[in-house]
């Protein structure tokens, strides 16, 4: 045993050792920290705070214009029924019924916004629910999930979307429910792959051996483990089911006129576009932007939750200071700028 | 680990491992015969049963209050299985587990509810048993929410003094398991343990993942903590060093079956079973004199897989002593000739004190 009274010496040395001052972040801290430094998801956040607040100030809007969103204007129209282009009394233009094309659009960004993050929220509940209870418990309830998932996934959705919504009639709530049902498919399949892996982690043996119940574990020691991957996953859903409502609209299977929503105004602006070109470009501009700055957001955060980007970034700036010498010495940068997104197609 | 330091409050030599009557009252945990298979299924659409792995076959033990039952083997032999069905973590093929006088083998979560408040687990690993998401107030106050036994100010206060216990600083009650070490995060699975005063610890390899410092450090807050509240502990442990320090008893397991059990010195001064004896030589001594005395038995082979175990004996493909009997006949647990009743070996050629085991085996079994 002499060679344990060694190792409690040794212990009580270390017993005894002063405490480091190390301050501690969790996990969100770092992810916080490494989203900062990332310039292109902080400028994606920023467009989509600017975008939320426009559309929940579309009123003001329309009261600082004087025109309302369904509102017809004969000044809005040329003699020969030609829209007006942007201008004083008309920022984007108007459109073939003289109504004010920016405050349209900026109604238009409400039922966009409204429909791509309320649908995404009931679809990642909806998955997380049925990816954690698949995952969990397994055998049967898993293989009947996993199944419903498949062929939800497997389904050719614009085809089921058009049907549906041709026999429910068009409406906002349909479009909702239409896309809500395609949209917890892919959260539920990552999730229950998740909870896969995390059930089998000793800490979930050591809450079962304390007595918890199955939904303690499911739900207070697994799904904390899921958040990160489902945010990630529902902001880049989001604009999915924006430009899926869009397409509805579009095919006038979505809101209907006079309610103004990106889709429909496409659809009106098909047979002025030759004449009018504000009436297509505006539309889809707001429709790009918004649904390129979900997905680069979405891609920043993923990065800045891998703990290995630190290095990608650190590496970055590096980059960027040799290349500012560089420069100044009347070289040109070799530089490569990759952009990355997802086709405005569905 | 109190037999290590001299106040134990059970004696080692007194320690019988099974008592014909059901008066067993020192007894904590008694288990007959346990047998944990779990069956191996082929792929396919539709999996059948294709083979069993016989994690733990047969296996009788007993633990005695305020004692501490040191089980040694080799990676894969059951001992974890056989401390998770004890825990009544998983179900048991078959025999059965008595804790303090009552049968919990396989009982449903709820009936276990009560028990699980006197068995509590330690695990191995320090990183893996604590989850990274939760912080550590809310995870050593889990066992008090899940048993609705303090809630709000009362739960942290406990919290704080189980912290305090087991040597971390109370203030650290809000931070999460990454912030801290190897042992520290070992002490807060303690606590953890430790929060529902339960009557036995089983401690799967809990100091097999840390630094030898550290693992002095948390061996001898286990016996404080045992001499304090009168903990029973089944110890799990590869390291036959450490599980000489901690125990009273010692269960030396091989591919699911008992080798070798007995009081502690007994089994390490003159073990019987070639295994045992096979192990002991593979420790590394602390004397570096001793080390060069001593002759190392190396064992051929691997271990066979327990999904087909070899027949008789399973030790005999690997053992020096194997003879024809070996692989025919098993060998049944008992006391051998001029051993102690209590010190039990499963062999039919059991060694003899001074036997030289270091020679290849002849094979000569024809």
């Amino acid at each position: 045993m002499s060679s344990v009274t060694e190792l409690e010496f040794q212990a009580q040395a270390a017993e005894s050792a002063p405490e480091q001052a190390i301050e501690g972040r969790s996990q969100w801290q770092l992810t916080w920290r490494r989203l900062r430094h990332d310039k292109v998801a902080v400028g994606s956040g920023v467009v989509i705070l600017v975008m939320v607040a426009l559309a929940i100030a579309a009123p003001a809007f329309a009261a600082l214009t004087g025109h309302g969103p369904t509102q017809q204007f004969n000044s809005g129209t040329a003699l020969n029924g030609i829209p007006v282009g942007p201008g004083r009394a008309f920022w984007l233009g108007a459109d073939e019924q003289g109504r004010d094309l920016f405050v349209r659009i900026l109604y238009g960004a409400r039922v966009s916004l409204f429909v791509g993050i309320v649908t995404t929220a009931i679809g990642a509940a909806i998955g997380v629910a049925a990816g954690l209870t698949a995952g969990y418990f397994g055998g049967w309830v898993d293989t009947v999930l996993a199944r419903f998932v498949d062929a939800v996934l497997a389904f050719p959705y614009i085809v089921l979307a058009l049907a549906l919504a041709v026999v429910l009639g068009p409406s906002l709530p349909v479009v909702m429910g239409i896309i809500t049902f395609f949209s917890w498919a892919g959260i539920a399949r990552i999730v229950r792959g998740q909870t896969l892996s995390i059930k089998e982690k000793e800490y979930i043996e050591a809450a079962r051996s304390v007595g918890a119940s199955s939904w303690r574990i499911m739900f207070v020691d697994i799904m904390p483990n899921l958040l990160g991957p489902v945010l990630v996953l529902a902001t880049l859903y989001i604009p999915t089911a924006i430009v899926f409502e869009a397409t509805l609209s579009f095919l006038g299977l979505g809101v209907q006129p006079p309610t103004p929503s990106w889709g429909n105004l496409l659809s009106g602006a098909e047979s002025y576009y030759n004449v009018a070109w504000w009436y297509l470009v505006f539309p889809a501009l707001a429709l790009f932007i918004t649904t390129l700055a979900f997905n680069l957001l979405g891609d920043g955060i993923r990065d800045a939750m891998d703990p290995r980007t630190e290095r990608i970034f650190a590496a970055g700036r590096g980059r960027r200071r040799r290349d500012r010498e560089a420069a100044s010495a009347g070289a040109a940068p070799k530089d490569a700028y990759g952009l990355t997104g997802q086709a405005g197609g569905i | 680990m109190t037999g290590a330091r001299g106040k134990s409050p059970g004696t080692a030599a007194s320690g019988m491992l099974s008592s014909p009557d059901g008066r067993d009252g020192d007894v904590l945990v008694r288990v007959e015969n346990l047998v944990k298979h779990f069956p191996v299924r082929g792929g396919g659409l539709i999996s059948r049963t294709v083979g069993q792995v016989q994690a733990v076959d047969g296996v009788s033990l007993t633990l005695r209050r305020g004692t501490t039952l040191g089980l040694v083997g080799e990676t894969g032999c059951g001992k974890s299985t056989l401390a998770r069905c004890i825990a009544g973590l998983i179900p048991v093929t078959a025999g059965r587990v008595i804790f303090d006088g009552r049968e919990i083998t396989n009982l449903s979560r709820r009936a276990m509810q009560p028990v699980r408040r006197e068995i509590q687990m330690i695990f191995q690993d320090p990183f893996g048993s604590l989850n990274p998401r939760r912080r550590v107030g809310s995870i050593i106050g889990d066992p008090f929410a899940v048993h609705k036994t303090a809630t709000g100010a009362e739960r942290k206060r406990a919290v704080q003094e189980l912290m305090e216990r087991v040597g971390l600083n109370p203030e650290h009650y809000n931070r999460f398991p990454a912030e801290f070490s190897g042992g520290q995060r070992q002490r807060i699975g303690i606590a953890r343990a430790l929060a529902l005063r339960p009557k036995l610890i089983i401690a799967d390899e809990p100091v097999s993942a840390l630094d030898v410092s550290i693992q002095a450090q948390i061996l001898n807050l286990l016996a404080d903590l045992q001499d304090d509240y009168g903990l029973s502990y089944l110890f799990i442990a590869h390291d036959l060093e450490v599980v000489r320090h901690v125990s009273n008893q010692v269960l030396v397991m091989y591919l699911g079956k008992v080798a070798e059990t007995g009081p502690r010195d007994p089994v390490y001064d003159s073990p019987r079973h070639p295994y045992t004896t096979a192990l002991l030589s593979a420790a590394p001594a602390a004397d570096p004199e001793t080390a060069a005395r001593r002759q190392r038995i190396i064992l051929t082979g691997d271990v066979p897989s327990p999904i087909d175990p070899p027949a008789g004996c399973r030790f005999h493909p690997r053992c020096p002593k194997a003879q024809d009997l070996c692989g025919r006949q098993e060998p049944v647990l008992e006391a051998k000739p001029g051993d102690q009743d209590t010190h039990l070996t499963a062999c039919h050629f059991p060694v003899d004190a001074g036997e030289d085991l270091t020679r290849p085996r002849a094979r000569e079994t024809a």
